[in-house]
């Protein structure tokens, strides 16, 4: 692994993005919109917008970095960019490490500021620190590295790489506890549920919103969404292949 | 694919000069698809020379390119590269590979771009896009600019990093006449400074430039030689005619 390679790769990234500032204003905008949103339907239900604000801010970086991930590495697959990387030193981790730290970086910045609104001004109540809900919410991002990552190697074109969103996220949100408690749900589908990530990010939300420290029930939520992130960029990493046909 | 590390043979080039092998095939055969795109192929080219690759489309040149690059999956046979096997970080290291289609990034700039692809080489820009007659684009989008405009960032992103062995698909396609000799001209000068370099095209007219030919049809190598023996043994200067007699004569 070398070091200059994936800071290399990351500026790389973030450079690509500078160039599109519609996309940056979209990405970090469209979150504190829905969350707005949120606390209008819930006016007049001040708790239901505790219990449902806070997990749905784990849920915005995995939308937003899944897309761009997925769209980003589709694009390197269709132009030759990949392939160009391939016969080029740079190793495939390097290059999953460089999308990973710069993705991970605008999550950090998208999660600061949907916080700042959501916490401040619409005046969302959550008992833990706020740091831990924003680390939280870059392991979340890296899981949308790591499952984009997947899910460009499954698709030809950008029309495909798209329906994977309703495919592999979806399923996630209406499962996660977010709807109905996981406790509450059939034993199949709780059984479901505790196997997709998005349950353990929601369930580290509950915690924050809950408890004033950063107890011990936050930190395996997190080192366990932390786990299906470093799974699904390995096993995305043994997607990018030297040869192809 | 079987890879040994064996030491670079030395060849009889076919002009007689001795010189050693760059990249040697031997009995190479790729398939794709259930159909073999390259068939039995054995040849080799060396460094301090322009290698052109000619041949229609479809007979198999970015095949044999990318087998080069260690890119191309179902390889039969043994692809040498600078001693080492395609795809090692050695060769990885000494390669500067321009694919067909303009493999750079669209949405950056071109300097951005030459940077990029220098910075993962651990190199410095130096004078490429002064060599690819770009310096006055440097700060364009590679998406605003014209389609040969794009293929020369292309390769600029091939040339940082002085590659000792340079692959080009096609680097002239839909250039200006006048680009396309600096191009040439700019080949030249790199095997001058010691590098191997193999240039696809299909423009047998380009076959000129080059200090050997290699003629590829159906996935066959049909000949390797140079422009002037290949005048000689087909008696004439028009090397689209001269392709014809060599491949009527098979």
């Amino acid at each position: 692994m070398s070091g200059a390679r994936t800071l290399a790769t990351a500026r790389r990234v973030l450079l690509q993005l500078r160039h599109d500032p519609r996309t940056i204003a979209l990405m970090l905008l469209v979150p504190c919109v829905l969350e707005t949103l949120l606390r209008l339907i819930y006016a007049h239900h001040r708790t239901t917008f505790d219990q449902a604000g806070g997990p749905l801010l784990a849920f915005f970086p995995l939308t937003t970095v899944f897309l761009v991930t997925s769209i980003a590495l589709l694009r390197e697959r269709a132009t030759g960019t990949l392939e160009r990387l391939l016969t080029t030193p740079l190793e495939r981790l390097e290059l999953l490490g460089g999308y990973a730290l710069s993705f991970g970086l605008f999550a950090t910045a998208q999660a600061i500021i949907v916080c700042a609104l959501t916490l401040g001004p619409l005046g969302l109540h959550v008992q833990g620190p706020v740091a831990v809900l924003v680390v939280l919410a870059v392991c979340v991002a890296l899981l949308g590295t790591g499952l984009g990552l997947l899910a460009s190697a499954f698709a030809r074109t950008e029309f495909q790489v798209v329906q994977f969103f309703p495919l592999a996220i979806l399923p996630q949100l209406l499962l996660c506890g977010l709807i109905v408690a996981r406790d509450r749900m059939p034993s199949a589908l709780h059984a479901i549920s505790d196997a997709l990530p998005l349950s353990y990010a929601v369930d580290g939300m509950h915690h924050l919103s809950r408890q004033a420290g950063a107890g011990g029930a936050v930190i395996a939520d997190i080192a366990i969404v932390l786990a299906f992130a470093t799974g699904a960029l390995v096993l995305g990493a043994a997607t990018l292949r030297r040869q192809t046909d | 694919m079987t890879a040994p590390t064996v030491a670079p043979t030395r060849t009889d080039g076919p002009s007689g000069v001795s010189c050693v092998d760059a990249v040697r095939f031997e009995r190479v055969t790729v398939k794709r698809g259930g159909r073999a795109v390259l068939r039995d192929v054995d040849v080799s080219f060396c460094a301090g020379r322009v290698t052109g690759l000619f041949g229609p489309s479809g007979s198999g040149k970015s095949t044999l390119i990318r087998a080069i690059a260690g890119v191309q999956s179902n390889v039969r046979g043994t692809v040498t590269v600078l001693g080492d096997r395609p795809g090692s970080m050695a060769v990885r290291r000494a390669l500067g590979y321009m694919t067909q289609s303009a493999s750079v990034y669209e949405d950056l700039t071109v300097a951005e771009n030459v940077r990029y692809f220098a910075a993962i080489r651990g190199d410095q820009v130096g004078d490429v896009l002064e060599r690819v007659q770009l310096s006055s684009h440097a700060n364009q989008l590679v998406r605003n600019l014209s389609g040969g405009q794009r293929a020369r960032v292309s390769l600029a992103a091939a040339l940082v990093g002085r590659p000792r062995l340079l692959l080009l698909d096609e680097p002239t396609v839909g250039l200006d006449p006048l680009l396309r000799r600096d191009l040439w001209q700019l080949f030249g000068q790199l095997a001058g400074e010691g590098a191997a370099l193999l240039v696809s095209s299909h423009v047998l007219d380009e076959a000129r430039h080059c200090d050997e030919v290699i003629l590829l049809r159906d996935g066959r190598i049909v000949a390797q030689l140079t422009p002037a023996e290949l005048s000689a043994r087909t008696g004439t200067d028009d090397l689209d005619e001269a392709f014809m007699r060599l491949i009527e004569r098979r």
